[in-house]
């Protein structure tokens, strides 16, 4: 198993290397730069030269690219154009916000889904089924940037009991932190939950039917009992796998949310070093959720064979 | 047929006619602008009033359906299309081929799409070209991973083998076999991706990266209604609904798809 | 109407107002002034020196209260000393010596004298300058620290907007030392420095307790800027207290809701943001005049305004504010008449009209306008395509350097800058013998109301020749707690001054 762990990770490395190599050639060609960026309507042919060669974006692509490469490899992120800081602590600053509100999401998500979704399976067919399906394909229906408005013309602006966006910074206290992120990740977290209680219900039911919950019953455990205690705990690798999965829209979720609650995240970074053409710092932040991407279905996979015996053993 | 495929069927059937419908009639005004007319109240003017630059909201829905539909058809063709030509290439040549095929297909779907969407929009300036062709790259990997699971599986059997032994082409065994037996697989997959395409190019358009005014689109409506909440809620439920609608429809569908093709695997 | 979400609303407030009686909540202590102020702004600024970068909001959070010039601008428009107390022109006009302020020293100790502010205006106007205004000192041939407290400035020809210049965010007074990191670490001789700047939220600035200028010290002990672009969360903040003050509110349509508030003040200002229509004069059919006026005459400006920006906002017909010295209103010349400009169009040799492109910038203002521009002109024929351009990046790239455009909308955020339509191969390809010598007279002029009638000329010349469609004054949508005092009104210059800055008791 140890040499399939290294051969996966080797393809991992390679998919980032050729994700950076997109990257930077996608930058290349975008009109502008940093430099037209930063000297907007007084921008003179002269002044835009002068600049370009201050910063080193008059340097061929190939050097730049090295340069880059070359420090990112050694944990250097390089320096953001606009602000003129270490991208590294741009970024950090950020993923203490994009993070915890993803976590937050996901463990909203999880907290109804798995619930909802193993009580659908145990009266399947029945009205919870119902209701589960019913809540299931509103929530996977609804946009998370529109419910993110929803939540603040009515908890915000009209009730006042929640702040409308913004975030105070982790300094002013978890709980004030915390608050801020809470209606972000219930919009955030609501179609995520939607998928969940679907392939929560599919997953137990399946396990449901198997042998060994039918041994089960067999053996006089009740149906709710014979689903908590064998069907939901062999029902969690196909789970986790779409969690997974879901990984990807969670990060690409977050830079609507981020955008609609004002919330200096990794999304909005990145949203804002595009239009000023900050390329080190767009180049960084796409590498970061690539790996994270890459790194999250790695560790599923991983989860994967470490929790289901079976498929360990056909390996 | 099941209640889900008639349901979800109906919701995109109605969608989809009064997208059509909108090219050619509107019961009110979808382009222009008249001061007098600025956010009336549904049934005041029309029946779900009018927007900030007095245009007719349900007008606006009407051709925001033609044009959030189409975009996201066109792209889930195009992914679908170029999906399933690299799934079965890779399936059916296998070796350095598949596996250089299916790296690069890691590298797309390891790029949040939204992320890839704003660069191309920077690109290509906003538009309806953009919203599609963003929305086709993210796709491509999905069919690429359906088709060539399925076509793997379907190589593997037993009549495939016999075909083969009887001196069949790759090419006849291609067509014959393998494509109807992933044909099923590719429309489910297809179907919920429409809703998927629905939700994102809603998403691009909320952040201006979608379709140019004054082309109605429901993403948009939602982005210019924001502030006029308060004196016109009206302008920011109505386009959510007619999003969600839609996304409930494509997915309805494909659950109703999914059965027919695998009963086994529907949720 | 009675909402349901209105009546919770209500019962919420209720709620509250119940618990604060019983002494619950916050209990903000009575009688005491607070000292200091969180102002939001829409826009954070790339970076932190205006003399390398020219996004206005850079100077809107470091101009006046982190860095000083020679001279400044008051809240009215006016010019005024700063670091400079006096100076004396000589007859010819070629000739400045500024008699500059003594112990002044910047925010690191760095004591400032003749040579820093002969070293800062060298390197304004040096070869390899970065500074997006450096064509202000285009005419200086030598400076000179005669002593610590006189510097001499001299030009080639007289420049008579040289003080007012000299005033703005590009022309502070930098510290050679600190020069290079004025962009994440700004020092100047203000009276704030910088405390920390969370980048992508907020940043603070703290009182400088060695500030030079006794008489104008501030009285706030330090400020807050946050920055929130999306106009229903500037206004959620302010409602919430989150924040003070909001000099420049995004949206128009929720200012009314603010304007009936009482906790609030609002005051509608004029800014210096000319939003204009630049139209590419070097291709078919924009190089003809009659083209050009046909289409100002398709645009009723007083309902572009009202559908642009809720009926804030002042129409012009040249590239000129209220503001501007020498003002004219020049709105009549080609006043909306869409019979009269389908007659031009037809004369023109365009009797259907024409197909037209207009390139958009990303924010609501450009989007809205064009909008409307577009509804206006197919009413004469002229069929608008907008084509969403992303700004300033892309813009730069594709309408400023390589002029590949029809039409575009954009606003001018830089004061007196009518000089740009006589700029060399400047985007509107504007190109106007007449127009030039104007604008020379009156930047050279040293009888102000020979420059006064010298810019109504040019004013008059741009009105009646159209090289964009001049369309409005950019509002300023001031809106703060009742309680503050000492915010600009007007915005002659793009700046949030808080020297004077204060709370009522």
């Amino acid at each position: 198993m140890a040499g399939l762990i290294a051969g996966r990770l080797a393809g991992l490395l390679l998919t980032l290397f050729l994700v950076s190599v997109a990257v930077f050639a996608a930058m290349e060609v975008l009109p502008g730069d940093t430099a037209s960026a930063r000297l907007g309507t007084q921008a003179t042919p002269e002044a835009l030269a002068s600049l370009r060669a201050e910063l080193g974006l008059d340097r061929p692509a190939p050097e730049r690219y090295l340069r880059w490469i070359g420090g990112v490899l050694t944990g250097d992120l390089g320096t953001s154009f606009t602000y003129g800081v270490p991208v590294a602590k741009l970024v950090a600053d950020r993923l203490a916000v994009t993070l915890p509100l993803a976590g937050l999401a996901l463990a909203l998500a999880i907290l109804v889904a798995l619930p909802l979704g193993t009580l659908a399976a145990a009266r399947a067919d029945r009205a919870p089924d119902a209701a589960a399906a019913l809540f299931a394909q509103g929530a996977l229906a609804l946009p998370n940037f529109w419910i993110g408005l929803l939540l603040i013309l009515v908890f915000a602006t009209t009730l006042r009991w929640m702040p409308s966006g913004g975030f105070p910074g982790w300094e002013a206290g978890i709980g004030a932190g915390l608050q801020a992120l809470v209606m972000p990740a219930v919009a955030l977290a609501l179609p995520q939950a939607g998928v969940l209680t679907r392939v929560t219900r599919s997953a137990v039911l399946d396990m449901a039917n198997e042998d060994f919950v039918r041994l089960a019953r067999a053996k006089g455990l009740s149906r709710r009992r014979a689903i908590l205690r064998h069907a939901l705990p062999n029902a969690l690798p196909p789970i986790l796998t779409v969690l997974g999965f879901q990984f990807t829209f969670l990060v690409a979720g977050a830079v609507l949310v981020e955008n609609v609650f004002n919330l200096p995240g990794l999304g909005s970074l990145a949203r804002q070093a595009l239009v000023q053409r900050d390329v080190v710092v767009i180049q960084d932040v796409v590498l970061i959720f690539a790996a994270l991407t890459i790194l999250v279905n790695f560790a599923v996979d991983l989860s994967y064979l470490l929790l289901d015996p079976r498929l360990r053993a056909r390996r | 047929m099941s209640r889900r495929l008639l349901i979800g069927g109906s919701i995109v059937g109605a969608l989809a006619g009064a997208g059509l419908l909108s090219l050619a009639w509107t019961p009110g005004r979808v382009s222009g602008f008249r001061v007098a007319d600025r956010l009336k109240a549904p049934l005041e003017a029309g029946l779900l009033g009018t927007d900030q630059l007095g245009r007719d909201v349900l007008s606006l829905l009407m051709a925001g359906a033609a044009n959030s539909l189409g975009i996201a058809c066109a792209a889930v063709a195009a992914g679908l299309v170029a999906g399933a030509a690299v799934g079965l290439l890779a399936a059916a040549r296998g070796g350095i081929l598949d596996a250089a095929l299916m790296r690069v297909m890691d590298v797309v779907f390891a790029v949040p799409p939204i992320l890839s969407a704003m660069m191309l929009a920077a690109f290509l300036g906003g538009g309806p070209e953009t919203a599609t062709i963003a929305i086709a790259v993210f796709t491509v990997p999905v069919f690429a991973r359906v088709a060539r699971a399925g076509a793997m599986r379907v190589l593997k059997r037993d009549f495939v083998l016999a075909a083969r032994g009887a001196g069949k082409s790759s090419a006849r065994i291609a067509a014959e076999h393998v494509a109807p037996n992933v044909a099923g697989d590719l429309l489910v997959q297809a179907t919920l991706q429409l809703g998927l395409a629905i939700l994102t190019e809603a998403g691009l358009s909320f952040l201006g990266l979608g379709l140019a005014p004054p082309a109605p689109s429901w993403g948009r409506m939602l982005a210019d209604s924001q502030t006029f909440f308060l004196q016109a809620p009206w302008l920011a439920l109505a386009p959510g609904l007619a999003i969600a609608l839609a996304v409930l429809g494509f997915n309805l569908l494909g659950d109703g798809l999914r059965d027919r093709f695998d009963p086994r695997r529907s949720p | 109407m009675q909402n349901p979400l209105t009546r919770l609303a209500r019962l919420g407030r209720a709620t509250a107002a119940a618990l604060a009686l019983l002494g619950v909540g916050t209990g903000a202590t009575l009688a005491q002034p607070r000292s200091d102020i969180v102002v939001g702004m829409a826009i954070e600024p790339a970076g932190l020196d205006p003399t390398v970068a020219a996004p206005v909001a850079i100077g809107q959070v470091v101009w006046q209260n982190v860095f000083e010039g020679l001279t400044r601008i008051d809240g009215e428009g006016r010019i005024q000393p700063q670091l400079a107390k006096s100076w004396t022109v000589s007859p010819d006009g070629l000739v400045y010596t500024f008699d500059l302020a003594e112990n002044v020293t910047f925010s690191n100790g760095v004591p400032f004298d003749a040579g820093t502010a002969k070293f800062s205006l060298d390197r304004m106007r040096a070869t390899d300058s970065t500074n997006p205004q450096k064509q202000f000192l285009a005419n200086v041939v030598s400076t000179e620290a005669r002593d610590p407290k006189t510097l001499v400035v001299t030009l080639s020809k007289p420049a008579a907007n040289l003080l007012f210049w000299l005033a703005w965010p590009a022309s502070v007074m930098v510290e050679p030392g600190s020069a290079a990191t004025n962009r994440t670490q700004p020092v100047g001789t203000g009276p704030f420095k910088l405390g920390e700047w969370r980048q992508g939220d907020r940043l603070t600035l703290v009182r400088n307790e060695t500030y030079w200028n006794a008489a104008d010290a501030p009285k706030l002990d330090g400020a807050t800027f946050r920055f929130i672009a999306d106009p229903q969360a500037q206004a959620a903040a302010l409602q919430s207290g989150d924040v003070d003050a909001f000099p420049e509110f995004g949206a128009p349509e929720l200012y009314a809701g603010l304007e009936t508030d009482d906790r609030f003040e609002t005051v509608v200002g004029v800014t210096e943001l000319k939003v204009v229509a630049g139209l590419n004069n070097r291709i078919k059919p924009l190089d003809d005049p009659r083209v050009r006026q046909a289409l100002m005459m398709a645009v009723d400006r007083a309902s572009l305004v009202e559908g642009a920006y809720s009926g804030y906002g002042t129409p012009i017909g040249s590239h000129y504010t209220p503001n501007d010295p020498g003002f004219r209103d020049l709105t009549a010349v080609h006043a909306y008449d869409p019979e009269k400009a389908r007659a031009l169009l037809a004369e023109a040799g365009y009797p259907d009209g024409f197909a037209l492109s207009i390139k958009t910038p990303q924010m609501a203002y450009a989007t809205r306008s064009a909008e409307i521009l577009q509804a206006m002109l197919a009413e004469i024929g002229v069929t608008l395509t907008i084509v969403p351009t992303e700004f300033p990046a892309a813009w730069v790239d594709q309408v400023l350097t390589r002029h590949d455009f029809e039409m575009t909308i954009v606003a001018h955020a830089e004061p007196l800058d009518i000089a740009i339509y006589g700029r060399d191969n400047y985007y509107f390809g504007y190109d106007d013998a007449q127009f030039k010598a104007a604008i020379a007279s009156a930047e050279t002029s040293l009888d102000e109301e020979k420059r006064l009638e010298a810019y109504g000329t040019a004013q008059e010349i741009l009105a009646r020749d159209v090289p964009a469609l001049f369309l409005f004054v950019m509002p300023k949508l001031g809106v703060w707690d009742a309680r503050i005092e000492g915010l600009w009104h007007d915005e002659p210059i793009p700046a949030n001054d808080l020297t004077s800055v204060s709370w009522r008791e």
